[in-house]
């Protein structure tokens, strides 16, 4: 970690004791949700992909824990933690995957094309690099509105050498729009590491460079992330312009369920960052500190596992949608 | 009814939807105090600034990106690409997002979209700047285009495209920006999907597009003299298409000729004729027949640009043949 990551790695004071409790819940919520998705992976139960991501959730919860319902989302196809953290429901999520009509896009999207705008996400997408630019675009439209919301876009590090990564900081700055860009630095597009990928392996360093502030914090400490986000919306907010923030996170998973996931990197590498799990180390610095007791997190973590086992129960026996129904929505009004 | 340029005829409908509509914005390259290459904004930005006329850096994919964003959260904007050949810079967001995202979100995001450009051949503009490509975007679920042939429907097909929450490509020909023609005053939306009957005959229907449609009606004073009367169907957008009324003229001639300036194959006049085959086989006393342009790039020299697209002589003959068949 670079001095900018010290600088933003807040204590646990900082974040405010229930602050703190939310986040580790939201973290939870997210791991057991996917790894129910990833049990159901392996049931059959998922028809097409499924873009796990474990490890990485404490990107999506600090940076949602300072996000208003009406602000707006855009995120990448690892975008289940994001949708999550908004406010898309388990249950919502698991039935999309399964292909399910009560799902959050109503069957037409899987793991990859999550929509929610009545809580602010506002998509998902396959191609790498959209996101930036639209979440760009959403900020002109709140801007041109006259609103005091904020815009973010999550993408991975295989969007830092995409066109729309520049294109997209570079009119965000031009014209101070309020857009909050979180890389999520997972150090593989794919299987591709980014060590390959850039030259420059510094993403929060490119803000400056488009003339923006960006910082780099570690991703799987959720305080940390939490603080730099809560700088960074503020600041959108407040008419200040964007910020990026690029959070060094980690895949634990394969980069879908089902693929090979060797020849590009070792299990010592995913062992180092296994102990750096990201819920285990604000687990050890709750308990630590007194700001909660073992038995409460048990208590916690058994009733998140009951709510998951509940929105799997309902997902699974969500009928599939109308096979006509797949005509509609093609244009406005259909 | 007074007269106005095709130019000033969209300049128009773009004014009076801004000036109704405080969402509408206009990104491109020049479209602020410049008022647009061809004129498209001339005078609107010293009424509403540059946070509703912005210029933009030239990075086609990312400002229509970035305009997708904006239409999925409350406003409206209209992306004025100067060269309909820019566009193609920009494809994957046109067609994987701004054409997927209000099916993939099951028509709780809207996307109200406008992005125009001009097309065509005709300047001596070479192969980056001439070409038309809108049954391009006709293959694809989920985009409107229009191609206006008169200053009225440059007027009335725009101010549609305003008023509606679709995405729509607004394709204006280079070699009609100039030409002039009665313009409805005030409130003019010209509904897509309703072709128009440039000119009224019974021994072929010819269905032109674009300049073409100019063309062949140059084309058609001449045949009148020697007793051939087509009837021409611009219309006016190539998708929605009105097959309904090109069915119904072809009923009553027989005969159908497909003048189109752009690449025959999968075509919009391919598109036609398998329709005419599917649903009026047994009215047809020829064959379908479609005068393209050469499927070759648009290239520069006066002679060879000319023989690259259909020129009146060209429209002339094709329709005393078709006629003779």
């Amino acid at each position: 970690m670079d001095s900018d990551a010290k600088a933003a790695g807040a204590g646990l004071r900082g974040a405010g004791a229930p602050g703190a409790v939310n986040l580790y819940r939201t973290m939870l919520l997210i791991r057991r949700c996917e790894e129910q998705l990833v049990r159901a992976y392996a049931l059959g139960l998922i028809p097409g992909p499924c873009h796990s991501c474990i490890g990485q959730e404490a990107v999506a919860a600090g940076v949602c824990a300072n996000l208003r319902p009406d602000d707006v989302v855009f995120s990448t196809h690892r975008g289940h933690g994001h949708a999550l953290a908004k406010g898309v429901t388990p249950g919502e999520l698991m039935a999309e995957l399964f292909g399910r009509v009560t799902g959050c896009s109503r069957g037409r999207g899987g793991s990859m094309h999550l929509f929610a705008p009545e809580v602010g996400l506002m998509g998902t997408s396959g191609i790498v690099g959209p996101c930036v630019l639209q979440a760009a675009g959403a900020g002109y439209s709140l801007k041109l509105l006259k609103t005091d919301r904020v815009s973010v876009a999550f993408f991975g590090d295989g969007a830092v050498g995409n066109g729309a990564f520049h294109e997209g900081l570079n009119m965000a700055a031009i014209w101070g729009l309020p857009v909050v860009f979180v890389c999520e630095n997972n150090l593989y597009a794919t299987e591709v590491p980014f060590a390959y990928a850039a030259k420059n392996p510094d993403v929060g360093g490119r803000g400056r460079v488009y003339g923006m502030p960006g910082v780099t914090v570690d991703g799987n400490d959720v305080l940390a992330v939490s603080q730099a986000a809560s700088e960074a919306a503020g600041r959108a907010r407040s008419g200040c312009g964007p910020t990026l923030i690029e959070c060094r996170t980690y895949r634990l998973r394969p980069h879908a369920e089902g693929m090979r996931d060797g020849g590009y990197r070792t299990q010592a590498e995913i062992d180092e960052w296994k102990a750096r799990d990201p819920i285990a180390m604000l687990r050890r610095r709750l308990v630590a500190d007194g700001v909660a007791a073992e038995d409460e997190l048990e208590g916690m973590d058994a009733e998140v596992k009951a709510a998951i086992g509940e929105a799997f129960e309902f997902a699974k026996g969500s009928p599939w949608p109308d096979p006509a129904a797949g005509a509609r929505f093609v244009f406005s009004g259909e | 009814m007074r007269e106005l340029t095709y130019t000033d005829a969209a300049r128009e409908a773009l004014a009076e939807a801004m000036r109704r509509d405080p969402t509408i914005f206009v990104v491109g390259e020049g479209i602020g105090k410049r008022g647009g290459n061809f004129n498209t904004t001339a005078g609107l930005y010293d009424l509403y600034g540059p946070e509703r006329l912005r210029d933009t850096p030239i990075c086609e994919r990312g400002f229509i990106g970035l305009c997708a964003g904006a239409a999925m959260t409350g406003t409206r904007p209209v992306v004025d690409f100067m060269f309909a050949d820019f566009i193609l810079d920009a494809f994957g967001e046109v067609v994987n997002q701004i054409a997927k995202i209000q099916y993939m979100s099951s028509g709780r995001i809207t996307m109200p979209i406008v992005l125009r450009g001009c097309i065509g051949a005709g300047s001596s503009a070479a192969t980056h700047h001439s070409g038309s490509y809108y049954p391009v975007y006709a293959h694809f679920p989920g985009l409107r285009v229009a191609v206006p042939a008169t200053p009225a429907d440059a007027k009335g097909l725009l101010a549609t495209a305003l008023r509606g929450d679709d995405p729509v490509l607004f394709l204006e020909h280079k070699n009609l920006l100039a030409t002039k023609g009665p313009v409805p005053e005030g409130e003019h939306c010209v509904p897509f999907g309703k072709a128009r009957i440039a000119q009224e005959g019974k021994d072929l229907t010819v269905v032109a597009i674009a300049l073409m449609v100019q063309k062949t009606l140059k084309a058609c004073e001449d045949l009148e003299r020697e007793g051939i009367a087509a009837e021409v169907i611009d219309p006016r957008t190539v998708a929605p298409l009105d097959m309904e009324t090109i069915l119904a003229s072809l009923r009553k001639t027989g005969r159908l000729l497909v003048v189109d300036e752009t690449f025959g194959p999968c075509g919009i006049g391919a598109e036609i004729a398998a329709r005419v085959m599917e649903e009026a086989f047994n009215e047809l006393d020829a064959p379908v027949r479609r005068l393209n342009g050469r499927h070759a790039p648009i290239p520069y020299s006066p002679p060879l640009e000319s023989a690259a697209v259909p020129q009146v002589a060209d429209i002339a003959r094709a329709i005393r043949d078709l006629v003779a068949e």
